[in-house]
């Protein structure tokens, strides 16, 4: 059916600011004003003349695409990188230029990155107190006052973890608090944390908002830098938007909806139809039955068509990608069945899965989806080799080169060369020599894991035209997707996972995007 | 990364990599031969060539565990333990009137000595994740005690006239041994460039899990990787039996060095997934010239050992300084691209 | 039963503790010469050397790097400490040490800066520099040993000396001194900051740069420390068989590395202790003597050492199941939805 009016037919000008007045005190002074902060690499202009405050004790998101600026305008808060002239920065109302690193951690700025740098072989205590070992004069340690230091931050967080375990022992959640932890033992007023919730669970996320509550009450200010909205919807009082470098604005989280912030970040608006092709009657390409996976997924049946769209979408920690591992031959599932064409599939390699005739979009696209340095055509050919030999078992050139250039057309890839590195292309073009590296291996079964992450706005239409070209040709495509919009609008039903375990099934056109949001989120 | 421009001409495209190093041949000829007047003489054109292959085996031996970003610090001993073995199976059967039987055996016991070695060595790597420094190192522990432990620490000499044709003969004017040097170079081109396990060295080099993802069975290709540098290994000692009629456990030793050097001068990455046969067969050709150079001008053979560490290093040194100029242009063009992905 | 954890012994070093003390116990069963005060007290004198060089090369290991130079620039520097202290007209052993540790030390620097300043692994730096060394030591030396030392150096010092039925028993000066670089060794790792920088540099050395160590730094310490060790290491053992000899060292680098390895440290970084170096080398010792009290072949030593550090290598890098290829899934695979 048509879409629900409301939400769907909001246009937001063009460019730049529109920014609503928040609602705190106008005048409570900001703990860190910007303006006017630039940034150009290489003639490029990756910030352009932004705006950023701080509140004190706030939780701030900063939200934005890939490639909006956001590790830029970290990287100049904390002394990484130096802005352009012309910029004003301000702390306590008091002019911080010419910041490093070493000064920025004095102010109390305190970064904790994706990766969380931490060191696997030692200890919770001396990770979290570590910065007593550091100085250039060599001094006796102490790992008692270590260790007090250490039990000391847990506490104010109220979180216990054991002091004595190795970092390398904890799992990721438990390692995030110790970054956490870290960040917090020189007197942290401002923390930033880059992708917190990613690789959590829909607990242990909660546990980390829960400390990140706790902060703001102790007053230290919190930015959480997301492309992941929910959580942050949650937990933040304001979102500040950049998009293309640019400051778009500050808006208030209360009646914020993650469809007006996807339109905020990208500058698009959500005006598309639903997808109503009648699918009855065709055939069952996959069926899965009672899949079970002990600690990741429980129980999970569905049924997918030839040429059907199947969405599946869920907070972290849901199992989706686990699931998608299991029917790609990476791992084992301890129960239940999984029938391809109607015939029972037993594969014990993802060598198996992939000539049975499934294929996987890895959502990790820069470290197992494609080897980066190697050549865009090596990339592409990486799974079809068996295709490409001649009589003496050797790859015939001309077979390759042919899949190659057939592929680059067909998908319409802009690069350079064959033979350049793949990392030379834009993220929507690497998604597309994916892509073309499942596609060239004739699959039934079509996984998507996250596939528009990284990849421009602009990019992403391109790829789901794609993606729905295929289907309408028969294949049929699991789209595993955090961002609700995406999966409303691309896929024919929707599976809705929580905990391991299906919770329900929605089709597009008869449950509006907005009760979607509220179920995953509630 | 090459760029090289297809002209249709008659004149074959020349990577810009191999005209360097063909240069640089050229120049280290001239001041060879500015150096001595004997040098650039048949002999000299002759003992380059017998001289050539021992390294070359050592060499390609090397070459495929360094593309897919490992090691191999056993080579020269592998390469004693297989002659042994072919020694041992000739002993076996008649010694040095052993007949044409019972030197293909040899060769074959060579052979899968050395193969079995790598393999032992590649399952392990590829299997457990250790580093291929240590697999490869207790390797070479392993086998250097063991060989020392069969010979008792003296040579085992005495090989039938045909092996000893092999190791010193002359086949239409090529000497064998380059012939067989010339063969497997051959060989390990058309593996490097047109087999599944070249694409997959290369691949794995780079990236050993997302090599894993695109359905490439890494653990097969690991192993076999090292098998097959086990098997050169394999020739090597059997070339080196036959050229000079005895083995030794510890024969060789300096070539790891070399063998290194030559690889990382015929432009391997040392960081791994990028490798080619013909820059490294130049790169060959270049430090044999070298010493045969210094043999003629009478440089100690100590001497001759600093000077091939320092000239790793010099080697080394270059490439960091090449890189770093090329670096910094790539940088801002690749800083404009992808600026802001979180990392 | 007391927490092993708390005495620093973890599960690698008890595993040796048992196949020393399974040794031990049936080395004196079957030989009448083994758990002899003489016998007990050579082995501790000639492990002496090896356990200088296993701490300065752990130190390295920790730090994330490899050097494979530091014997034969143990020679380089027996020379020229020999030729520093006879120029200076004899000297004593306060001088012996300060000149053979300042030149260690340079000899590790050289390899610091090459590596760190250039971005060259330390792997093939060191190989090259292992050639550099050894070449350039033979041949300006021609192989010629050094005979005529000072009488300081080469005069026996006793520690501990008693007769007994099988022999002299006689505990001599490297023990002491091993005794010292090994406390000094420990002191520097377990109690200093440096020694936690070493450590974090060798777990993470991109963490590490963002938290603030000076790498570069820690890159002179590891290698110098490496190279004050070496150059101890050779004093003592020219005192020990009176002469320098300049190839006596040349291959040693290899046993000592599989021995520490042994102990448990990796090539990684962040891992490896004291104990555990020094057991390594104890271990490999008492094989080796035990070995040659019973009359087995001294060839099948390097043999049976070099299949026990495969086997040790391959059972703990991942487990006899990851040998034998059983089912897991790839520990990369993030759950992350």
């Amino acid at each position: 059916m048509s879409h629900p009016a409301s939400t769907n037919t909001l246009r937001s000008e063009h460019g730049v600011a529109n920014p609503a007045s928040t609602a705190l005190d106008a005048d409570r002074a900001p703990l860190l004003k910007l303006e006017n902060i630039s940034k150009i690499f290489g003639g490029v202009k990756a910030l352009r003349a932004v705006t950023f405050d701080v509140m004190p004790g706030e939780v701030l998101c900063l939200a934005g695409e890939n490639g909006c600026g956001k590790s830029t305008i970290i990287k100049i808060i904390s002394g990484v990188y130096q802005p352009e002239p012309g910029a004003v920065m301000l702390m306590d109302g008091e002019s911080i230029e010419g910041l490093d690193p070493a000064r920025a951690r004095d102010l109390g700025i305190q970064v904790i990155w994706q990766d969380l740098a931490l060191f696997p072989e030692m200890t919770v205590a001396e990770n979290i107190a570590f910065e007593q070992n550091l100085g250039s004069r060599p001094r006796l340690v102490s790992y008692g006052k270590m260790k007090e230091a250490a039990r000391r931050i847990l506490e104010r967080l109220g979180v216990s973890v054991d002091l004595n375990r190795s970092v390398r022992s904890l799992s990721i959640a438990q390692r995030q608090v110790v970054a956490i932890a870290r960040a917090l033992v020189r007197d942290a007023r401002l923390v930033f944390m880059d992708e917190p919730t990613a690789s959590l669970s829909h607990a242990e996320t909660q546990a980390l908002l829960k400390i990140v509550r706790r902060l703001s009450a102790d007053g230290i200010a919190v930015v959480f830098v997301s492309h992941r909205l929910a959580e942050v919807l949650d937990v933040c009082t304001r979102v500040t938007v950049f998009r293309d470098g640019q400051y778009v604005g500050t808006f208030p989280t209360e009646g914020m909806t993650q469809t007006r912030l996807t339109e905020l970040m990208t500058g698009r608006t959500f005006d598309y139809e639903v997808r109503t092709t009648d699918l009855s009657k065709a055939p069952v390409v996959l069926e899965v039955q009672g899949l079970s996976r002990a600690r990741q997924y429980h129980d999970v049946s569905f049924k997918v068509r030839r040429g059907e769209i199947l969405g599946v979408t869920g907070r972290l920690g849901a199992g989706r990608t686990e699931v998608a591992l299991s029917l790609f031959g990476m791992t084992r599932p301890n129960a239940g069945s999984i029938l391809l064409d109607g015939k029972a599939l037993s594969v014990r390699t993802n060598r198996d899965a992939i000539r049975a005739g499934i294929a996987y979009v890895s959502e990790d696209r820069l470290q197992l989806g494609l080897v980066q340095p190697q050549s865009i055509g090596d990339n592409t050919v990486a799974a079809v080799l068996d295709d490409l030999l001649d009589s003496t078992h050797l790859i015939a050139a001309k077979k390759r080169n042919a899949l190659i250039q057939d592929w680059i057309q067909q998908l319409a890839v802009k690069i350079g060369k064959p033979d350049d590195a793949v990392s030379t292309l834009s993220g929507g073009n690497q998604q597309r020599i994916v892509l073309a590296k499942w596609l060239a291996t004739n699959p039934k079964l079509l996984i998507l894991d996250s596939p528009t992450v990284g990849v421009d706005v602009g990019a992403r239409a391109g790829i789901f035209a794609i993606i729905h070209k295929l289907a309408s040709e028969g294949m049929a495509i699991l789209l595993i997707s955090d961002e609700i919009p995406e999966v409303y609008f691309n896929s024919d039903r929707i599976l809705h996972m929580r905990d391991g375990r299906i919770v329900k099934e929605y089709v597009p056109g008869t449950t509006t995007m907005e009760q979607i949001e509220r179920d995953v989120h509630a | 990364m090459n760029t090289s421009t297809s002209h249709r001409s008659f004149a074959p495209h020349v990577p810009a990599d191999v005209a360097g190093l063909l240069g640089f041949l050229a120049l280290v000829i001239a001041v060879l031969s500015f150096a001595s007047d004997r040098f650039f003489s048949e002999s000299t054109f002759v003992s380059v060539a017998f001289q050539l292959p021992e390294l070359g085996f050592f060499t390609l031996a090397m070459l495929m565990p360094l593309i897919s970003g490992g090691f191999n610090l056993s080579v020269t001993f592998t390469a004693n333990i297989s002659g042994l073995a072919m020694a041992w199976v000739l002993r076996t059967y008649g010694g040095a009137d052993a007949g044409a039987i019972a030197i293909i055996l040899g060769i074959a016991a060579a052979l899968a000595t050395g193969a079995a070695a790598g393999w032992v060595m590649g399952a392990v790597i590829a299997r457990t994740g250790a580093s291929p420094i240590l697999v490869s190192l207790s390797m070479m522990i392993f086998l250097r005690g063991l060989g020392e432990f069969l010979t008792r620490g003296g040579d085992i000499s005495g090989f039938p006239p045909f092996v000893r044709e092999m190791g010193n003969g002359v086949f239409l004017g090529v000497p064998i041994p380059l012939l067989i040097f010339l063969g497997c170079a051959l060989l390990w081109h058309v593996v490097m460039t047109r087999s599944r396990l070249g694409f997959a060295t290369r691949m794995i080099g780079s990236n050993l899990e997302a090599t894993r993802y695109s359905g490439i069975q890494t653990t097969r290709a690991v192993t076999r990787i090292y098998m097959l540098s086990g098997l050169m290994c394999g020739v090597a000692g059997v070339v080196m039996a036959a050229q000079f009629n005895s083995v030794r456990v510890g024969h060789g030793e300096a070539f790891l060095l070399i063998s290194v050097l030559a690889c990382f001068l015929g432009r391997v990455d040392p960081f791994g997934g990028f490798g080619r046969v013909v820059p490294v067969v130049i790169a060959l050709v270049i430090l044999q010239v070298i010493a045969s150079g210094l043999n003629l001008l009478g440089a100690n053979q100590h001497l001759a050992t600093a000077l091939w560490g320092v000239f790793l290093l010099a080697v080394m040194l270059f490439r960091w300084a090449w890189a770093n100029g090329m670096s910094k242009t790539l940088v801002r063009k690749r800083a404009a691209a992808t600026e802001g992905v979180t990392q | 039963m007391p927490d092993f954890r708390k005495l620093g012994i973890g599960s690698i070093e008890a595993l040796l503790i048992l196949v020393i003390a399974i040794m031990v116990i049936g080395l004196s069963l079957s030989t009448s010469t083994f758990l002899t005060a003489p016998n007990l007290f050579d082995l501790l004198n000639q492990s002496s050397v090896n356990i200088i060089f296993a701490v300065g090369l752990l130190v390295v290991l920790i730090a994330g790097g490899i050097d494979i130079s530091f014997a034969v620039g143990a020679s380089v520097v027996q020379y020229l400490t020999a030729l520093t202290v006879m120029r200076l007209g004899g000297g004593n052993w306060a001088l012996g040490f300060i000149v053979s540790a300042f030149f260690g030390f340079l000899l590790g620097s050289i390899n610091a800066t090459i590596i760190y300043r250039f971005r060259i692994v330390s792997i093939v730096v060191t190989i090259a520099t292992f050639n550099v060394f050894f070449g350039g030591l033979m041949f300006l030396t021609g192989g010629v040993s050094i005979y005529d030392l000072p009488d300081w150096w080469t005069d026996r010092v006793s520690l501990i000396h008693f007769s007994t039925v099988s022999g002299n028993a006689n505990l001599a000066l490297p023990v002491a001194v091993m005794v010292v670089m090994v406390i000094a060794t420990w002191f520097l790792l377990r109690r200093t900051t440096t020694g936690r920088q070493l450590y974090a540099m060798g777990d993470n050395p991109e963490a590490a740069r963002r938290v603030g160590v000076n790498i570069g730094a820690m890159h002179y310490i590891a290698f110098g420390w490496l190279g004050m060790m070496a150059g101890i290491a050779g004093l003592m053992q020219a005192h020990y068989v009176q002469e320098v000899v300049p190839n006596a060292f040349y291959g040693r680098e290899l046993d000592v590395l599989a021995a520490v390895v042994l102990g448990g440290a990796r090539l990684g970084g962040g891992r490896g202790t004291i104990l555990g170096a020094i057991l390594g080398i104890l271990l490999t010792a008492i094989t080796a003597n035990g070995l040659n009290l019973l009359g087995i072949s001294p060839y099948a030593f390097k043999m049976i050492i070099g299949a026990i550090i495969l086997i040790a290598i391959t059972l703990s890098s991942g487990g006899f199941a990851k040998l034998v290829g059983a089912r897991f899934t790839s520990q990369s695979v993030k759950a992350s939805s």
